[in-house]
C-alpha cells in the first residue's frame, strides 16, 4: 500500500506539484494574476533537477502556447496556465493546437472581463472555453474543478484525455479555485514516460526526426484542398462526439427527489451546494446539477433530471454564459432562469437561496 | 562513346540528395527557395542525421517546405516558429531544430519570437529569407522592403512617413549576446550558394555544441513579386539589395 500524502495547499500551487507528480515534461507560461503561483512554485521546485521537466518562462502567451505546440509535436507531455487577458492571446494557438491534433493542457484561472477586467474571481470566459475560442470549427476537452483537490485530480485526468483523444484539454477554473488553500491528497509519483513508451501507447505520430523506415512525420493544421479540409473537420466532429460519449463527466448532489434544479460548476457549484442545505432545512426539493466536463457538457443527464423537475435555475460567476447549454438542454420543456454576480463578486448562498425562492414563486 | 555508355555508377559528379522529395516545387522560376532547400537537404545528409533533425516551417511561400524536404515537420502559425522550436529542442536536446522563415514571418509578426529566442541563446538554427517581400499573399511591403521599392501594399513606393525603414534584424540579432553566429549569405550564383552552404552546415554544428543561436539570413530573390525576370531579379538585388543588406558574418564566436 503506498502512503497517502496530505498537504494544505493553494490551488494554483497544487497544479505545479501535481504536474510534476504525474510525469509532466515541461511547462511554459507567462506571469499574469491570479495564477502566477503556478509558475512561481514549479521555478522553486526546480523539477529539471529531479525529473528532468523543462520550466520556462516564455516571453509572452503567444509564445507559452507556441511553445506547447512544440512540445507537444514531439509527444512530450506539456502545460502552460494563464488567465482570461492571456488566454484570449493563446487563442491563435489553441486553434492551431486542435487543428494539428496535439496533446496539451492548458489552465485558466478566470478573473473578470472584458478586457483587462478585474483580477478577482469569474466565470465569464465559459462561451471562450467551450465553443473553441479561436477561429475555425474546434472544440477543447474542458474540465471545470470545484476543489483544491480536483486541481490536483484533473492535472493527471487532463493528460490522460489530451493523447487519448489528441485533443487539447483545459482545466476551466478561476480565481477562488486558484487562490483558496484546501487539504489535497497528492496524486502518486509517476516517472516521465520515454519516447518509446508514447509510441506504445498512443501510436507513431510524434515528429521527433524521421528513421528511414518511414514516411515523414508533419505537424499542420493546413490544408488547401477544400475536399481533404472538409474532411478532416468531418473527423474531429466524428472524434468530438466520441469524446461526448465516453467522457462525459457530473456530479449529481440531492437530485433524486428533486423538483427543483440548480445547475452550476466549479466555485459556482460550491457555493450552491451549502445553498441546497438550506433550501432543503426549509423543505424544498432543491437539487444541484455540477458539470465536471463543460466540452462535451453534461445534456443527457439534465435531459433525464428534467421530466420530475418544476424549473431550473444556472448559477454562474458570468452575465449568463452556460445557461445557453441548459436551455438547449431542456429546449423549452419547463423554465430556467440565470442567476450569477460579475466583475468579480461572489455570491452567497444565501443570495442564491433567494433566486431560487424568487423563481419557484415565479412558476407556482 | 554514346550517351549509353557514359551514364555509369562510376562516371556519376553529381545526383541530388535523397533528403529532397520527388514532389514538385511550387517555387515561382527564379525564386531563392528551391535552392536554399536544397542547401539544407544536403547538409542533412551529409551529416547524417536525417533522422535527428525537426525543420519548423513558417506561414509564407515557405510554408510547404515540408513537401520538399524530407524530415520531420512542424508547421508553424506566422511568425511563432521560434517559440515552437525552442521547445522542441529543450525537450529533445539531442536533436537539431531549425526554423525556417520569410521576412514577413521573422521579421514582422513574429518579432517578439525570434528576439527572444536568440536572446535566451536557444541552440537552435534559424534560415531566415529576406527577398524584401510577402510572396505569398500576391506581393506587399515586407519589413525589409527598401525605401522606394513598389510593392502591392506600396503602390507609389515604401515612403518612410508612411512606412518607416527597413529593418535590418539581422544587425540587431547580432548585437543579442544569446546569438553564436549570425551571418547573411546569398544563393544567385554557384559560389553564393556554396558560401550559404558552409554557413547552413556550421549553424547545425553550432547547435549541438550549446553555443547558443545561429542565425542564417539568405538574401534572395522574388522575381513574381518583384515583377521582373529571373535574371532581371538578380540583377536588381545585387544593385539594391546588396548595398542595403551587406553580405558576410556579423558574429562567429
Amino acid at each position: 500500500m503506498e502512503k497517502k500524502e496530505y498537504k494544505l495547499l493553494k490551488g494554483n500551487e497544487v497544479i505545479a506539484i501535481a504536474a510534476i507528480r504525474c510525469g509532466c515534461d515541461g511547462y511554459f507560461g507567462y506571469p499574469i494574476t491570479p495564477q502566477s503561483e503556478v509558475m512561481e512554485t514549479l521555478m522553486e521546485l526546480k523539477p529539471w533537477e529531479t525529473t528532468g521537466m523543462v520550466v520556462l518562462q516564455a516571453e509572452s502567451e503567444v509564445a507559452s502556447i507556441n511553445m506547447l505546440y512544440g512540445g507537444a509535436a514531439t509527444g512530450k507531455k506539456v502545460f502552460t496556465s494563464s488567465s482570461s487577458p492571456g488566454i484570449s492571446l493563446m487563442a491563435e494557438g489553441l486553434t492551431y493546437l486542435a487543428g494539428a491534433e496535439l496533446p496539451c493542457l492548458i489552465v485558466n484561472v478566470v478573473r473578470g472581463g472584458p478586457g483587462l477586467g478585474t483580477i478577482q474571481p469569474a466565470q465569464s470566459d465559459y462561451f471562450q472555453a467551450t465553443k473553441g475560442g479561436g477561429h475555425g470549427d474546434y472544440r477543447l476537452i474542458v474540465l471545470a474543478p470545484a476543489s483544491v483537490q480536483e486541481m490536483n485530480d484533473f492535472v493527471d485526468l487532463g493528460f490522460e484525455l489530451a493523447f487519448k483523444y489528441r485533443n487539447p484539454v483545459m482545466i476551466l477554473s478561476d480565481g477562488m479555485i486558484g487562490q483558496m488553500m484546501e487539504k489535497v491528497q497528492l496524486s502518486p509519483e509517476k516517472p516521465r514516460w520515454t519516447d518509446e513508451e508514447i509510441e506504445n501507447r498512443y501510436g507513431s505520430w510524434t515528429v521527433k526526426g524521421k528513421p528511414a523506415t518511414r514516411e515523414r512525420h508533419i505537424a499542420t493544421s493546413l490544408e488547401l484542398d477544400s475536399a481533404k479540409q472538409e474532411k478532416f473537420n468531418q473527423k474531429l466532429v466524428a472524434k468530438y462526439a466520441e469524446i461526448a460519449q465516453h467522457e462525459t463527466r457530473c456530479e449529481k448532489i440531492m437530485c433524486d427527489d428533486a423538483e427543483y434544479l440548480i445547475v452550476a460548476y466549479g466555485s459556482s457549484a460550491r457555493i450552491s451546494q451549502k445553498t441546497v442545505e438550506l433550501a432543503r432545512e426549509k423543505g424544498i426539493r432543491l437539487g444541484l446539477l455540477r458539470p465536471i466536463t463543460l466540452y462535451p457538457y453534461p445534456t443527457k443527464a439534465i435531459q433525464e433530471l428534467a421530466p420530475q423537475l418544476k424549473c431550473v435555475l444556472a448559477v454562474e460567476m458570468s452575465t449568463g454564459q452556460m445557461v445557453e447549454d441548459v436551455r438547449l438542454a431542456i429546449n423549452g420543456k419547463i423554465p430556467v432562469e440565470h442567476y450569477g454576480r460579475v466583475g468579480g463578486m461572489i455570491p452567497s448562498p444565501e443570495e442564491v437561496l433567494n433566486a431560487i425562492e424568487n423563481l419557484i414563486r415565479r412558476n407556482k | 562513346m554514346t550517351a549509353q555508355e557514359m551514364i555509369k555508377p562510376e562516371n556519376q559528379v553529381y545526383s541530388r540528395t535523397k533528403v529532397l522529395t520527388d514532389n514538385v516545387m511550387h517555387y515561382c522560376p527564379g525564386c531563392s527557395h528551391g535552392t536554399v532547400h536544397k542547401l539544407i537537404a544536403e547538409v542533412i545528409e551529409e551529416m547524417g542525421i536525417q533522422d535527428k533533425t525537426i525543420g519548423v516551417s513558417p506561414v509564407g511561400c515557405g510554408v510547404f517546405a515540408y513537401n520538399y524536404i524530407d524530415i520531420d515537420w512542424l508547421e508553424a502559425a506566422h511568425g511563432r516558429a521560434p517559440a515552437l522550436a525552442t521547445a522542441a529542442k529543450r525537450l529533445n536536446p539531442d536533436r537539431y531544430v531549425f526554423t525556417y522563415q520569410g521576412d514577413g514571418d521573422l521579421a514582422s509578426i513574429g518579432t517578439a519570437e525570434i528576439m527572444h529566442a536568440c536572446n535566451r541563446g536557444e541552440n537552435i538554427v534559424v534560415i531566415f529569407i529576406n527577398n524584401a517581400i510577402y510572396g505569398m499573399t500576391g506581393g506587399q511591403m515586407a519589413p525589409t522592403t527598401l525605401v522606394g521599392q513598389v510593392t502591392a501594399t506600396t503602390p507609389y513606393g515604401r515612403n518612410v512617413e508612411l512606412n518607416g525603414y527597413p529593418l535590418k534584424i539581422t544587425e540587431l540579432i547580432a548585437q543579442l549576446p544569446g546569438t553564436c553566429y549570425v551571418t547573411r549569405q546569398t544563393v544567385y550564383n554557384p559560389l553564393t550558394a556554396r558560401k550559404t552552404k558552409r554557413a547552413i552546415r556550421k549553424a547545425f554544428e553550432n547547435s549541438m555544441l550549446k553555443k547558443g543561436t545561429s542565425f542564417v539570413e539568405v538574401v534572395g530573390t522574388c522575381s513574381s513579386g518583384w515583377k521582373l525576370t529571373p535574371v532581371d531579379a538578380n540583377q536588381w538585388m545585387i544593385d539594391n539589395m546588396f548595398p542595403e543588406y551587406p553580405l558576410g558574418d556579423m558574429k562567429d564566436i
